[in-house]
């Protein structure tokens, strides 16, 4: 049995037991599978309600980069509602690109549309891909094009450049 | 010449510092947590701080392409303030994570009870949690220090090949060479240990369970000591191979004991936005 099938029944039988297995996700099964094997022990966990709101937002509040982005990436597939939005919030006033990239995937769904254009800009910002926004062209509006359009004249006026997706979808808003 | 730093407090340093680093070598570095030289006074601080240690330290250590890794622990001159000795139950939240390579700085500052009970219980979680300990000597009463610090890691249970004893001298070191725990140097400008003395060491006990770093911190220190140490090394007539074996297997075989330990594996995190600066958003 492999270390991910084993540490999924475990979570199922003791959803208590997560708060270990969870942080040794990467050493176990590699760094380049961790954030799909967390998913997956999230996605494992037997509870409902409260009681997996305040497990998941636990695990947030006490992982590394790593644990944090992947518990952000599990959060739609989660029966949480609207309750852990504010996680996505904290991800978006770090400086980490991982969490801000993983902060605009289908859950940013329950961000209001202030706090989501301020998210765009700021991977527009940082330089993260624009692909790493769900649902980019439909929420993409016209006051998010003026934001945009600023941030091109201040990048222009010191001779520097906008990356090419966010030109692109500067063109399309305008 | 490349270098793993074992102890150097990054979150003291600059950008600057990590440019020169990156530039002398240094690939792979342990960020022990430590004091911040003004007390903390709640556990949420140290909380604030851990998470740094695992989340943006290593993010910034990696836009130079430098592996971050750290160390866990209640040091020893805060573990005596009744305020943060809780920090002691939330350490399991952050001991089994993927960047903490040791438990650490542990040890005395001042040898009160209350530095004797924190040492003894962080050297139980490093037996549960299977990590090496890190563990600080003492600035004032050095020797007896050390021989106390000795005699608790025997105490413990846990393995001497585990521990590393810091901030050794010429008067410190025989102790802990005969102890079998490892032997940390911290190269300072001109207190603790200097590139000139550390060869003299070397040459008189031989390099093996020897740790040298530059435990640069946010007092009067230098990163690049470790480099010094290396080219003083080579022109007191020790080979290449000797100087790879201090500045890079022996932390890598120390630390590797966690199993945690990717010195040469691209850093995460590693910035994929034009231009040069660390990111900053807003600015």
């Amino acid at each position: 049995m492999t270390w991910l099938t084993e540490a999924i029944e475990t979570v199922e039988r003791e959803p208590a037991k997560i708060g270990r297995l969870f942080p040794a996700a990467g050493r176990h099964t590699g760094s380049a599978h961790a954030d799909e094997a967390r998913v997956e022990m999230l996605k494992a966990l037997p509870l409902r309600g409260d009681a997996l709101t305040v497990e998941v937002r636990a695990l947030y509040r006490y992982g590394d980069a790593a644990e944090k982005r992947a518990v952000l990436l599990a959060l739609p597939h989660l029966d949480v509602g609207a309750s852990c939005v504010d996680l996505l919030r904290d991800a978006l006033r770090t400086n980490d690109t991982r969490l801000v990239a993983a902060a605009l995937g289908p859950y940013a769904t329950h961000l209001d549309a202030e706090a989501w254009r301020q998210g765009v800009l700021k991977c527009v910002f940082m330089g993260v891909p624009l692909e790493n926004v769900h649902d980019l062209d439909r929420r993409a509006d016209a006051e998010l094009g003026v934001m945009l359009g600023d941030l091109h004249a201040e990048r222009t006026a010191a001779g520097r450049t906008l990356a090419d997706d966010a030109v692109a979808l500067l063109g399309r808003l305008r | 010449m490349r270098i793993f730093d074992p102890h150097i407090h990054m979150t003291s340093r600059t950008t600057d510092d990590y440019e020169r680093m990156a530039a002398a070598g240094v690939r792979a570095l342990v960020e022990p947590a430590f004091w911040l030289g003004q007390p903390r006074t709640n556990v949420g601080s140290f909380t604030d701080y851990f998470d740094s240690l695992v989340g943006w330290e290593p993010f910034r250590a990696a836009q130079f392409g430098i592996r971050h890794h750290c160390t866990i622990a209640l040091n020893p001159k805060e573990a005596n303030d009744p305020r943060c000795r809780e920090v002691l139950d939330v350490l399991p939240r952050y001991l089994n994570k993927d960047g903490v390579v040791a438990v650490g700085e542990i040890g005395y500052d001042s040898m009160t009870a209350d530095e004797d009970s924190a040492f003894a219980a962080q050297l139980a979680l490093a037996v549960e949690f299977e990590l090496p300990a890190l563990v600080h000597t003492p600035h004032r009463d050095k020797i007896r220090g050390t021989r106390r610090s000795l005699d608790v890691v025997r105490e413990s249970g846990i393995e001497p090949g585990r521990v590393v004893i810091d901030h050794l001298n010429e008067v410190t070191i025989g102790l802990v060479k005969d102890s079998g725990c490892w032997m940390g140097f911290s190269i300072y400008p001109d207190t603790k240990m200097s590139p000139s003395r550390m060869v003299a060491l070397l040459q008189e006990y031989g390099p093996a369970r020897v740790l040298v770093n530059s435990a640069a911190d946010w007092g009067r220190s230098d990163p690049l000591l470790t480099l010094r140490t290396g080219e003083a090394m080579l022109a007191a007539g020790f080979g290449d191979d000797d100087v790879d074996r201090v500045l890079w297997r022996n932390p890598v075989e120390f630390y590797g004991q966690s199993k945690r330990l990717e010195p040469e594996a691209a850093p995460t995190g590693e910035a994929t936005f034009e231009g040069n600066s660390i990111l900053r958003g807003g600015s």
